[in-house]
């Protein structure tokens, strides 16, 4: 394998955020406590020169040649889509943890170099094209969630989040990489098109089918799909807010990359072995993961299972991959659901720095008399995420409710918005605390970092909620291999 | 001014919209003068403008008028598109009229976090008449769900003691009647374009327009017909509500602040029986066609009428006794809907504008009292007439006119109705003119206990009659029963160009003939059309 010029240039934004996390390692001998706000806004700094370099790669000619690094590597219209909404979520994430950090007893230099590591791993997942590739970065990115989820190690449940999601994690990824093993036993190549290609012209055997579904339970580990979702609940509750904000958008949107582009590009030809197991692991993530979220009283613990539940609602898009609205509505969904998700937990670390537990609903009494754009920004992303108009979380929905309908699972369909309209109850009783209760209380402000971050999750909410035409029309032509 | 130039639609849309953001941005919430006062002149404004329409709208021509259209989402085919016809009209300046009343009524009724009460008011009225404008599918879901949200607050924060209760019940109810809809939409969509489930699409190009995917869903075959029909049949029975979706209604009624149970009534539930005559019987005439589904309709409809009128009977709480009267009267609309011809459906419709103009005034009525006494309780009253002369008078006015007297709107709804319904089968009309027994029964029982007899409860001895501005948010209620009541011409020649419309996509010839409806296979046999309508 050789580089090329190109190659350095189409991993500039890897290799820049690379740097950027070595460079913070290198401050932390400097930067102990006290310093938090200067770490942080440099580590966003970091992260928009990211965002500047993928720009500009994306706008560049070089990356239409296919894929690069042998074939590991490819820069196409669906990973450039990714890697902005990752950037975007580390952002958000930072915004969100400069205050909160600021209050604790931790330094916060190595935890922005993780999030930035995190960051580079799943930049490299959302390109993979080559099974060892996606795996290795894959395991960049899980590696660096696990110190993240037990940063705050003085707090019992911060590392008992951290063992959780460590031994599960290393268990999921095992499944996967036994997985991914019996693919490449069989079909002797790694690359994705090459499988695919190998696969088209051979029987469809037992032992394939066998490594395709471990690929699936790894990943359906990954996105937290039941029965694959033990974990959530323990690890959002414990881990630090902002890593939990984080952990519900970032890993997840990495994860739907990949899985739509090993399933997608990788295996076409099985689609009927894995169809029908897809839609039962949707329609069990839909019903158990809201109705779990009915009987939680901790506002994290809701918040975990909600998103177990948009998982499930996600996975309608991956069975709908033939149909011109499948992948669309995938990245439709999650650019939705990154807003909306992001904005709801930002706007419980809101609470939480402001002196608020933020750990039951019962803390969200009152708020609109302590600070009404808050309580009304927080109902927006609650209206967001039930789903209704218009929002994009109604977009987003829209969009998988008409790929499971096209995809011929009318059935599947129907349950879905049951289940979303069942949603609308849990998320309501925060609206319900937030304005129905008579609870008084000194008014609140927001720290600078957060506010910006809330605005742009509410601004980017109502935008694709209601002007929604250019951006569906940018990622109409996101599907992998596109450019 | 020539109406068809401007976007006059839109405008008396958002009117509420800008008023509502203006006291946002620009009015402390200390300023509860200011609010008012800016929450009324715009619902005035509001009404006022609304008003042109109805003069300027041409009774004869046929189709959608003061069109407008922009494209929104077009990679999907969504389009901002509205435009009205005579049933969306009447409905149109119910909506105006009852709106600026709902505001006015509230002055003395609300003392807490009142900035938000009148924004949200104004924000219902937008949600409200944008549904009643929309032409395209996709426009109405999201103005149709998004109705619900300012309701759901204002029966929770300023209603009764079980209010947040009644507020999810209502927001979970509709909403879960409503995504299935969705799904009916998002079937039509296929159906138009490529197709889904084995069923060939038709290969036009996306839409979600009104008129076309109504043509389209009529030329539907029939068992898809059915499916789709019960899709959008949850939607709208659940809002209407149909028994046995009745449940969340007399929670939400009874909770709810006086202007939230007159909007509820005059305009919400209006959304329903709007939704099956605008959509479910031109785009199903099959399925309407098809005897169970017609029998399963009309059974509801009539277990609504009788049904509910029973259980009004026994009511103890005046507000509730009204809210379950509506299941009565809104098994009426859906009757002389369903019935299908020319005086069931305009009686029906005109039902729909009666039902609001009365059940509203009672919801004032009983709010007035309320805000004197802070109960609803029928025994804690008695005697009131002697007490409240005036008030007792607008009472009895709007309860004779709500219970079908002749000379007041109700009769001409309910009689026209009937008529339709006789007209299909006369069992549906026989077991609907047992409703009108009730009804007369416990609206006249209701007021005897209150108003007649001595004035026994010392508590109510000096309770003050209707002041000036109480007097005012009724009489305008008072003028709109006995104008319908004693000259409906207006209004029916409004409806009978929509009304013959549907009835045609209905196959008005070929209904079966009446006293075959229900068991007998359609038979080509004589025309129902235009017969019995009033003149």
């Amino acid at each position: 394998m050789t580089f090329h010029g190109t190659d350095w240039f189409l991993l500039s934004p890897e290799l820049v955020l690379t740097t950027a996390g070595l460079i913070l390692l290198a401050l932390a001998p400097v930067f102990r406590k006290g310093h938090d706000e200067f770490v942080g806004f440099l580590s966003f700094l970091f992260v928009g020169v990211t965002a500047v370099f993928l720009a500009i790669v994306s706008a560049a000619p070089a990356r239409h040649a296919g894929p690069i690094l042998a074939g590991m590597f490819v820069v196409d219209n669906f990973a450039v889509f990714f890697k902005f909404a990752i950037l975007l979520t580390i952002a958000l994430t930072i915004l969100a943890s400069i205050g909160f950090l600021g209050s604790a007893p931790y330094p916060s230099v190595e935890f922005f170099a993780l999030l930035l590591f995190a960051g580079v791993g799943m930049l490299f997942m959302v390109s993979g094209s080559n099974l060892i590739s996606i795996y290795v970065s894959l395991e960049l990115m899980a590696l660096s969630s696990y110190i993240l989820a037990g940063y705050f190690k003085g707090q019992v449940k911060s590392t008992e989040a951290a063992l959780k999601y460590f031994i599960l994690g290393a268990f999921s990824s095992a499944v996967l990489l036994y997985g991914l093993s019996l693919v490449y036993g069989v079909g002797g190549k790694l690359g994705l098109t090459e499988l695919a290609q190998m696969y088209a012209g051979t029987q469809r055997t037992n032992l394939v089918v066998l490594g395709i579904l471990l690929v699936l339970a790894g990943l359906l580990f990954k996105i937290a799909a039941v029965p694959f979702h033990v974990w959530t609940p323990d690890v959002y509750e414990g881990s630090p807010t902002p890593v939990t904000a984080f952990f519900a958008v970032g890993p997840k949107l990495a994860a739907y990359a990949i899985l739509a582009r090993i399933f997608y590009v990788g295996f076409p030809k099985f689609h009927a072995d894995w169809g029908l197991i897809v839609a039962l692991v949707a329609a069990a993530t839909m019903i158990w993961g809201n109705i779990a979220a009915l009987l939680q009283t901790n506002v994290k613990r809701m918040f975990a299972y909600s998103s177990i539940a948009h998982a499930g609602y996600a996975l309608l898009g991956v069975l709908g991959f033939q149909t011109p609205f499948g992948l669309w509505g995938i990245l439709v969904y999650l650019l939705a659901y990154t807003f909306m998700n992001f904005g709801a937990f930002a706007l419980v670390i809101f609470l939480e720095t402001r002196g608020y537990a933020a750990e039951t609903v019962a803390d969200f009494n009152g708020l609109a008399k302590r600070n009404m754009p808050a309580a009304i920004v927080m109902l927006l992303f609650l209206l967001s995420l039930a789903g209704i108009p218009p929002t994009a979380g109604f977009i987003g929905k829209y969009y998988l409710f008409t790929a499971a309908m096209k995809a011929g699972y009318a059935w599947l369909a129907v349950l879905a918005v049951l289940a979303s309209a069942v949603s609308l109850f849990y998320y309501f009783r925060i609206a319900a605390a937030m304005f129905f209760s008579e609870a008084e209380g000194a008014p609140m402000k927001g720290s600078f970092a957060l506010t910006a971050a809330v605005i742009v999750c509410a601004a980017g909410t109502l935008v694709v909620g209601i002007a929604p035409e250019r951006v569906l029309e940018v990622l109409r032509h996101c599907v992998p291999g596109t450019y | 001014m020539n109406l068809s130039q401007m976007p006059i639609l839109s405008i008396v849309t958002y009117i509420p919209l800008v008023g509502a953001l203006l006291i946002v941005f620009l009015v402390p919430k200390e300023k509860t003068g200011t609010i008012k006062m800016l929450a009324t002149v715009f619902a005035g404004v509001d009404l006022l403008v609304s008003l042109p329409l109805w003069f300027a709208f041409d009774r004869a021509k046929a189709g959608y008028q003061f069109q407008e259209r922009a494209s929104w989402i077009p990679s999907l085919g969504v389009d901002y598109h509205f435009g009205i016809d005579g049933i969306s009209l009447v409905l149109i300046l119910l909506t105006t009229f009852v709106g600026f009343i709902a505001v006015y009524c509230s002055y003395t009724a609300i003392h807490e976090r009142q900035k938000e009460y009148y924004v949200l008011l104004l924000l219902l009225q937008t949600f409200m008449i944008g549904t009643f404008c929309c032409l395209d599918f996709f426009l109405f879901y999201v103005f149709w769900e998004v109705m619900l949200v300012p309701m759901y607050f204002l029966i929770g924060v300023w209603g009764g003691e079980r209010r947040l209760y009644a507020a999810i019940k209502f927001f979970l109810y509709t909403l879960a009647g409503s995504v299935l809809m969705l799904l009916g939409i998002i079937a039509l969509y296929f159906y138009n374009t490529t197709g889904f489930l084995g069923y060939k699409g038709l290969g036009h190009a996306p839409t979600f327009s009104v008129e076309a995917l109504t043509a389209v869903a009529s030329g539907m075959p029939a068992e898809l017909q059915v499916w789709l029909f019960f899709a959008f049949f949850f939607g709208f029975a659940i809002k209407v509500p149909m028994f046995p979706f009745h449940t969340w209604l007399p929670d939400a009624h009874t909770e709810a602040p006086t202007a939230g149970s007159v909007i509820l009534a005059a305009v919400l539930l209006k959304m329903g029986t709007y939704g099956f005559v605008r959509f479910s019987l031109p785009m199903f005439p099959e399925a309407i066609k098809t005897d169970w589904v017609l029998g399963l309709v009309v059974a509801l409809a009539i277990i609504g009428i009788v049904y509910g009128a029973m259980v009004t009977l026994v009511q103890k709480d005046m507000k509730k006794l009204i809210a379950y009267s509506s299941v009565s009267h809104l098994g009426f609309v859906m009757l002389g809907v369903f019935a299908g011809n020319m005086a069931g459906l305009q009686g029906g419709i005109l039902q729909m504008v009666n039902h609001g103009v009365s059940t509203g005034a009672l919801f004032l009525l009983v709010g007035i009292v309320y805000e004197r006494r802070h109960t609803r309780m029928i025994a804690e009253y008695g005697g009131l007439a002697r007490q409240m002369p005036l008030y007792a008078t607008y009472f009895l006015i709007m309860a004779l006119s709500s219970m079908g007297l002749p000379l007041l709107n109700g009769f001409i709804g309910e009689f026209t109705i009937l008529q339709g319904a006789f007209a299909r089968n006369f069992w549906w009309a026989f077991f609907a003119s047992m409703g009108i027994v009730l009804g007369a029964a416990y609206l006249l029982w209701l007021y005897q206990r209150v108003f007649f007899g001595e004035l026994s409860n010392p508590a109510n001895a000096k309770l003050p009659d209707l002041t000036m501005r109480e007097q005012l948010t009724l009489a305008p209620l008072v003028v709109a029963a006995l104008w319908i009541g004693l000259y409906p011409k207006p209004l029916f020649d409004v409806l009978r160009t929509p009304s013959e419309n549907i009835v045609r996509s209905l196959g008005g010839k070929t209904m079966p003939p009446p006293a075959m409806a229900v068991k007998a296979p359609p038979a080509p046999a004589a025309a129902e059309t235009g017969a019995g309508q009033p003149r």
